[in-house]
């Protein structure tokens, strides 16, 4: 028996979420009597992996095959179902993010297994298998049974305190062995946007709305953002107009992120911008209206204008990095 | 003059729409019976975002030529009727309902396989904006063995082969795939929903809504029970013009900076 935890990679180094759910894992082994398996595809080198240890992980198995790179979902689910299989996994835990949402449910049905996608937080029982998960884009709970005996589940970052559970974790190098004809997916292009945080692993988020009322404004921003070490956001209007790149967008319709710290300037916080932000640790909004609802959903506010609060900003960040 | 053989390269598409009927997203969230059940009472039931961001797509796919034919398709009592005649307004050419109560999403995969055999494209959304799930569409290729994509922002239509852009960390990339094709859509498929015109709404009530019985199946999930989140605390405020202390406020309360 053991637990699977698929892992990613962000250029050769593990995002912080796959530190997450291999701790998160960790804490569910602890209370089934299980062990952790965490399965890498893609280069990433031996002192890396190694670092899943860290967190709880007993075994890593290292798929080194360029054919992955396309992520073809078919070939992908069955990578991790021969992994399942071999490990003999009864709990697999991928993100609930853009790959996992693409594989999981795949698996789950390769697997004969059931799923629940966006579990927030360690289970209610594991026997029987009870998860918990925001419903109604955030607006509720629910708590779901897992009836099978094989249970596939996505994580949804932030739900999980990371903890260190120092373990020497054993590499094995690992090949599923997946024909040339499971691989579908030709990439004929790649437009990356280089030199910037990945906004979805983003431990700190600098967001915009209509308030910064051009795209010429958001120099502070930028800098606050720079400073800060932030990944860079904005809400549905500023895309639509063409202000921001589209990949900033964050809402229900745009990226779900969650950060420690989500910073929304000049956004009213309307409720599907809420959708993609409120699992957030802190939000902070800072918004002339007093009015706006982005002050229900934040933890700090500053009723007043972003053009005088963001100097101020940059200036204290500079000494509290000075004094640090 | 043009070559013949140029004319017969003409490529007929189907396209099948999956469609989720879910409450109005600003309807206000209640249970019933010890919070084990979702209440529906006075709710206002609309296409899920996301199938609707779809559903759009294909009829600009289909307005550019090459798409025969768009169908939706969704697992649910009568009460999705109403959802399905709008679909059909905003202008698919036909739609199904398998008449069962759908479960979870590997019952709703289930369902929709005996129906999506015969189409080139199926689109799905993201997720359906009651119970998040993310499933039925990653589920239902699996099932039928075909190809999917997911964090699909665009789909285009050129000489009978698509192009499907796709999100990945940090970007966006131009995919080809062969078809039968599962494509599971977000953001930037479509700008705007389309809104059905009076002339649709009349034509959709003459379209072919066929009522499917369902197949055996089991749900592997149960829904046990339902909770409102906690109340928040109120926003602590910082003065406009001492907005350092904001910066004091996250590094020595919060601890995150």
């Amino acid at each position: 028996m053991s637990i699977l935890v698929y892992t990613e990679n962000w250029a050769g180094k593990f995002k912080k979420l796959t530190y997450e759910i291999v701790s998160f894992a960790a804490a569910i082994a602890k209370e089934m009597g299980s062990s952790v398996t965490a399965l890498s595809i893609g280069h990433v080198a031996d002192d890396e992996l190694k670092t899943l240890g860290k967190y709880g992980a007993n075994k890593v198995l290292n798929v080194k095959d360029d054919r992955f790179e396309s992520l073809d979902n078919k070939a992908l689910a069955d990578a991790v179902t021969k992994a399942a299989e071999k490990e003999g996994s009864n709990v697999i835990i991928f993100a609930h993010n853009n790959e996992g949402k693409a594989i999981a449910p795949r698996v789950s049905v390769k697997l004969n297994a059931g799923m629940v996608s966006g579990v927030t937080g360690l289970p209610v029982s594991v026997d029987p298998f009870v998860v918990r998960k925001k419903v109604f884009t955030g607006k509720a709970f629910a708590n779901i049974q897992i009836k099978t005996d094989i249970r596939v589940i996505t994580f949804a970052q932030n739900s999980f305190e990371v903890v260190e559970n120092p373990t020497e974790a054993a590499i094995e190098v690992f090949d599923p062995q997946i024909g040339d004809e499971e691989f579908n997916t030709v990439i004929k292009d790649t437009h990356l946007i280089t030199g910037k945080v990945l906004l979805t692993d983003a431990e700190i988020v600098v967001s915009g709305g209509r308030g910064m009322k051009g795209p010429e404004n958001w120099g502070g921003l930028e800098e606050l953002g720079d400073l800060l070490g932030a990944g860079m956001a904005c809400s549905r209007p500023v895309s639509d107009e063409g202000w921001r790149p589209k990949e900033e967008h964050v809402g229900q319709t745009g990226k779900i992120i969650a950060p420690n710290v989500y910073m929304a300037f000049g956004i009213s916080g309307a409720i599907q911008h809420l959708g993609g932000v409120s699992s957030s640790k802190y939000i902070v909004a800072i918004n002339k209206d007093p009015e706006a609802p982005i002050f229900e959903a934040a933890d700090y506010g500053i009723i007043g204008d972003a053009f005088k609060v963001i100097p101020q900003l940059i200036e204290a960040v500079k000494e509290m990095k000075a004094n640090k | 003059m043009q070559n013949k053989t140029d004319n017969l390269k003409i490529y007929i598409m189907k396209i099948l729409v999956l469609i989720s009927n879910v409450p109005d997203t600003t309807t206000k969230i209640r249970f019933t019976g010890d919070n084990k059940a979702f209440d529906a009472t006075g709710v206002q039931w609309i296409i899920n975002p996301w199938d609707e961001l779809a559903l759009t797509r294909a009829m600009e796919l289909k307005e550019a030529g090459g798409v025969e034919k768009i169908t939706v398709a969704n697992v649910g009592t009568k009460i999705t009727e109403p959802t399905l005649r709008k679909a059909l307004a905003v202008g698919a050419d036909d739609a199904i309902r398998i008449d069962a109560e759908p479960l979870d999403a590997y019952f709703v995969a289930t369902q929709l396989a005996q129906v999506a055999k015969d189409y080139d494209l199926i689109l799905a959304g993201i997720e359906a904006s009651d119970y998040n799930g993310a499933g039925v569409g990653g589920m239902l290729a699996e099932i039928l063995g075909i190809n999917s994509v997911s964090a699909v922002s665009g789909i285009d239509l050129e000489n009978g082969e698509l192009k499907i852009h796709r999100d990945i960390d940090g970007g966006s990339q131009l995919l080809s795939i062969p078809t039968p094709l599962i494509a599971i859509v977000q953001k930037g498929i479509a700008i705007d929903p389309r809104i059905p015109a009076m002339r649709g709404i009349m034509m959709a009530r003459k379209k072919p809504l066929n009522v499917v019985p369902p197949v055996d199946a089991e749900a592997r999930t149960e829904f046990l029970s339902y909770e409102l989140p906690a109340p928040k605390a109120a926003c602590k405020m910082v003065d406009e013009d001492n907005a350092k202390e904001l910066i004091r406020l996250l590094r020595e309360e919060a601890k995150v900076l």
